[in-house]
């Protein structure tokens, strides 16, 4: 749900970042948060474990800059990705504007990514919205380790409809801001759209 | 997207400012601050410059949904007031209608039972702005006066200049 306020001028939009456990949606948001000047970032919160899982979520506000007068803020959010967080994940998702799913790219994991990512399709329809109506990025991480899956394997298991796809390691931040910048670009032309 | 954006124009702006800014005046608060439920921040008033209302709108938003979720587990209602008590500064948190959270932090110069009371004054009247809003937003729409709406020029070179 996006936030615009004619009388100070801001827009604020919220992005969440969906995927299995360890899959690297919090190592994004730090990457993010390291890489960003000062006076555009807020605190980088993260609600986790004495072993950094996220518990419930992270949470990193930008503010980016101005688009036509508005200030333009992204507030970007990261879910629990272990199974048991099912409860913590569906509020996280409470108005939500954009959706990057980090897919991790280990074969192991692709039983996880699927799972992930039919949990995330049932938890927003409960909330009435179309996973596939909704801006929507892709993210293949850890394309650093050795024999990971190729992607087109990847395509066919977890991006079926073809939304925009990046190649990412986000503990180095390759394809972390193309990712970001993908998902904020998709928000912004789907308010477009409607505003 | 589901036609739940939340917009505010400049003179619904201008009356939420007044109820707030009259409920930090006749409770006594040190803060008082609006938030959706998405963790949005709406507006605050009062003590809020050493303050980081961003952090404080998003993890308000969380306790919330946190407790309306084990609500409905226990089969309760939402649970419409939260109240926290520290060791300086209280903490009274409650809903005004049913996608907005109002949040008061107070401490010992005032007491519960006044912001309770203050609180539930300026809800109602809160709950009818947030109405007329709701209409006014769809009247517009309707109306389509998007011609002159500022979104939509929009170029992807604006949104490049963002991540510059
Ligand atoms: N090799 C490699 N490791 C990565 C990459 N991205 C993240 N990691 C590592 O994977 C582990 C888990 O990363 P997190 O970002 O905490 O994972 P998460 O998705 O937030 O996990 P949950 O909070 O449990 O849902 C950490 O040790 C990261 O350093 C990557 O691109 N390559
Ligand atoms: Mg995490």
């Amino acid at each position: 749900m996006s936030f615009i306020n004619y009388s100070s001028r801001e827009l604020n939009c919220k992005i969440v970042y969906y995927g299995p456990g360890l899959c690297g949606k919090t190592t994004n948001l730090q990457y993010i948060y390291n890489k960003t000047n000062p006076q555009q970032k807020g605190k980088l919160i993260s609600l986790a474990t004495e072993t950094e899982r996220t518990l419930f979520f992270d949470f990193l506000p930008l503010a980016l800059g101005e688009i036509k007068g508005f200030k333009v803020r992204f507030h970007l959010y990261t879910v629990p990705g272990q199974m048991f967080y099912a409860a913590s994940r569906k509020l996280i998702l409470k108005g939500v504007d954009g959706v990057v799913f980090v897919a991790d790219s280990q074969a192991e994991r692709m039983d996880a990514n699927m799972e992930s990512l039919d949990d995330l399709q049932i938890n927003l329809s409960e909330q009435g919205y179309e996973l596939y109506s909704l801006p929507f990025t892709m993210q293949y991480n850890k394309r650093d380790i050795p024999e990971v899956v190729p992607i087109e394997a990847l395509n066919e298991a977890v991006n079926t409809t073809n939304v925009p796809e990046f190649e990412a390691v986000a503990t180095t931040g390759v394809g972390v801001f193309e990712t970001l910048k993908d998902v904020c670009r998709q928000v912004i032309f789907e308010l477009k759209k409607h505003y | 997207m589901n036609g739940s954006n939340l917009v505010v124009y400049e003179d619904e702006f201008k009356k939420i400012d007044e109820e707030l800014n009259n409920l930090h005046r006749q409770a006594n608060a040190k803060v008082v601050f609006l938030v959706d439920k998405s963790g949005q921040l709406i507006s605050s008033v009062g003590a809020t410059h050493d303050l980081d209302t961003t952090s404080l709108a998003s993890l308000t938003a969380g306790n919330i949904a946190a407790t309306g979720s084990i609500a409905k587990i226990l089969g309760e209602q939402e649970f419409t007031i939260l109240f926290h008590e520290g060791e300086k500064d209280n903490l009274h948190i409650s809903l005004v209608g049913e996608r907005i959270i109002l949040v008061v932090i107070f401490d010992q110069r005032t007491s519960i039972g006044l912001v309770r009371l203050r609180v539930k004054k300026v809800t109602e009247n809160l709950e009818k702005i947030f109405e007329e809003m709701t209409q006014k937003a769809e009247q517009e729409k309707l109306e389509s006066k998007l011609e002159d709406s500022p979104f939509a020029e929009i170029s992807d070179e604006d949104i490049e200049k963002l991540f510059m």
